[in-house]
C-alpha cells in the first residue's frame, strides 16, 4: 500500500470512529429530553435550551474529528 | 472536485501586511455593525423610535434575561461583553451563507496566494537568485480564490475570540476576588493535593481556548464544505435544507459560545 491510500483510509478512519461517541450520546441526550418532556410537559422551552446545549456539546465532538478528517484531506 | 482551503488565502499585500480573503468580509461586518450600534444610539436619543429599535431592544432585552439567569446579579458588568460576543459571532456566520460568499471569485498569482512572493523581495540583493525567480515567475500560473470567505471559517478568528474570552474570565475572576485569592487558584504551596489541583487547573484554562476556538471553527468550515459539496453534487434546491440549517447551526454556536463564557465567567468570580 502507498502512502496516499493509508492517508484515504486514516482519513475515513478517523471521521468513522470519531463520529461513534458523539452518535451515542446525542441519542441519549434527545432520549432524556424527551423523557422530561413527557414527565413534565410545561418545562417544554427550558428543556428544548438545555438540550440544544448539550447536543451542541455532544456534536463538537464530532467536529474535532470532522477537522481533524478534513486537515488529512486537504493539506 | 471543488478545491477546498483550510486556511483563509491571501488577496493582496499591503507593505508585508497580508491582506486574507476571510478579513474582507469580516471587515464589511465589523462597518455593519459599528453602523448598527451608532443608528441603535441616535434612536434611543429620539422622542419617536423607529421599528428597528424596538427589534434591536428586543433581542438585547432576551439576551439580557438570558445571560441574567446564569450570572445573577453581576449581569450589568457582563452584559457588554456576552452581547458582544453573541450578536459579533452570528453576524459572522450568517454572513458566510450569503449569496457571493465563497461563490466570486478573483484572479490572483499563484505566489500570492501560496506567500512565497514575500521570499522573492528577500533574494533581491542575490543577483543570480534574481534572475533564477525571473524565470520562475514568467510562466507563473493564475489561481482563482474566492474575494469573500465566511470569518469564522478562518481558525485565527476563532482563536482570537477564544483568547479573549479566556483572557476576560480571568481579569474578571482578578478583580472580583483580589489578585491573591484568585491566582491562589493555579498556584497553591500550603497542601500537595491543592498543588496538583492547580495543575489541572491550569491545563483546563489551556484547554478551553483550543476547544472555544475548534468548536466554533469546525462547526462553521464545516458547514462551507458541506454546502460546497452539495451544490457540487446537486446543482439545483439541493443545497436549500443545508442552508436552513446552517442558519441554524450559527445561531447555536453563536449561544453557545456565549452561555459557555458567560457559565466559565460566572464560575471564575464566585468564591470557593
Amino acid at each position: 500500500m502507498d502512502a496516499e491510500s493509508i492517508k484515504l483510509i486514516a482519513i475515513a478512519f478517523t471521521i468513522g470512529i470519531g463520529a461513534i461517541a458523539p452518535a451515542v450520546s446525542i441519542g441519549s441526550i434527545a432520549s432524556k429530553a424527551v423523557e422530561a418532556l413527557g414527565r413534565n410537559p410545561e418545562a417544554e422551552s427550558s428543556i428544548r435550551t438545555a438540550m440544544i446545549l448539550g447536543l451542541a456539546f455532544a456534536e463538537a465532538i464530532a467536529i474535532y474529528a470532522l477537522v481533524v478528517a478534513l486537515i488529512l484531506k486537504f493539506t | 472536485m471543488p478545491e477546498i482551503s483550510i486556511k483563509a488565502e491571501t488577496l493582496f499585500y499591503i507593505g508585508t501586511f497580508a491582506v486574507k480573503n476571510s478579513m474582507v468580509l469580516s471587515s464589511l461586518v465589523f462597518i455593519f455593525f459599528v453602523f448598527l450600534g451608532i443608528s441603535y444610539y441616535k434612536e434611543s436619543k429620539k422622542d419617536e423610535k423607529s421599528g428597528l429599535y424596538y427589534t434591536l431592544n428586543l433581542v438585547l432585552r432576551s439576551l439580557y434575561e438570558l445571560f441574567g439567569s446564569i450570572v445573577h446579579d453581576k449581569i450589568d458588568v457582563f452584559f457588554p461583553l456576552l452581547s458582544a460576543f453573541f450578536l459579533w459571532i452570528l453576524l459572522q456566520n450568517w454572513s458566510g451563507l450569503l449569496p457571493g460568499v465563497g461563490s466570486i471569485m478573483l484572479k490572483v498569482p499563484a505566489n500570492v496566494v501560496h506567500g512565497t512572493i514575500l521570499k522573492e523581495g528577500a533574494h533581491e540583493l542575490n543577483t543570480e537568485n534574481l534572475e533564477k525567480e525571473k524565470v520562475q515567475t514568467s510562466h507563473e500560473e493564475i489561481k482563482s480564490i474566492p474575494l469573500l470567505r465566511g470569518n469564522n471559517a478562518d481558525l485565527n478568528a476563532t482563536l482570537a475570540l477564544a483568547i479573549i474570552s479566556v483572557a476576560m474570565i480571568q481579569v474578571y475572576g482578578i478583580q472580583f476576588l483580589g489578585f491573591k485569592t484568585y491566582i491562589s487558584k493555579f498556584f497553591n504551596f500550603k497542601d500537595p493535593i491543592y498543588f496538583v489541583l492547580g495543575i489541572l487547573e491550569i491545563v483546563s484554562e489551556i484547554s478551553k481556548v483550543v476547544s472555544f476556538a475548534f468548536r466554533l471553527f469546525g462547526n462553521i468550515f464545516a458547514g462551507e464544505v458541506l454546502l460546497t459539496i452539495v451544490a457540487f453534487l446537486v446543482p439545483v434546491l439541493a443545497s436549500f435544507p443545508f442552508i436552513i440549517l446552517e442558519v441554524f447551526v450559527g445561531f447555536v454556536q453563536a449561544l453557545v459560545f456565549s452561555m459557555l463564557t458567560s457559565v466559565f465567567l460566572s464560575l471564575s468570580v464566585s468564591h470557593h
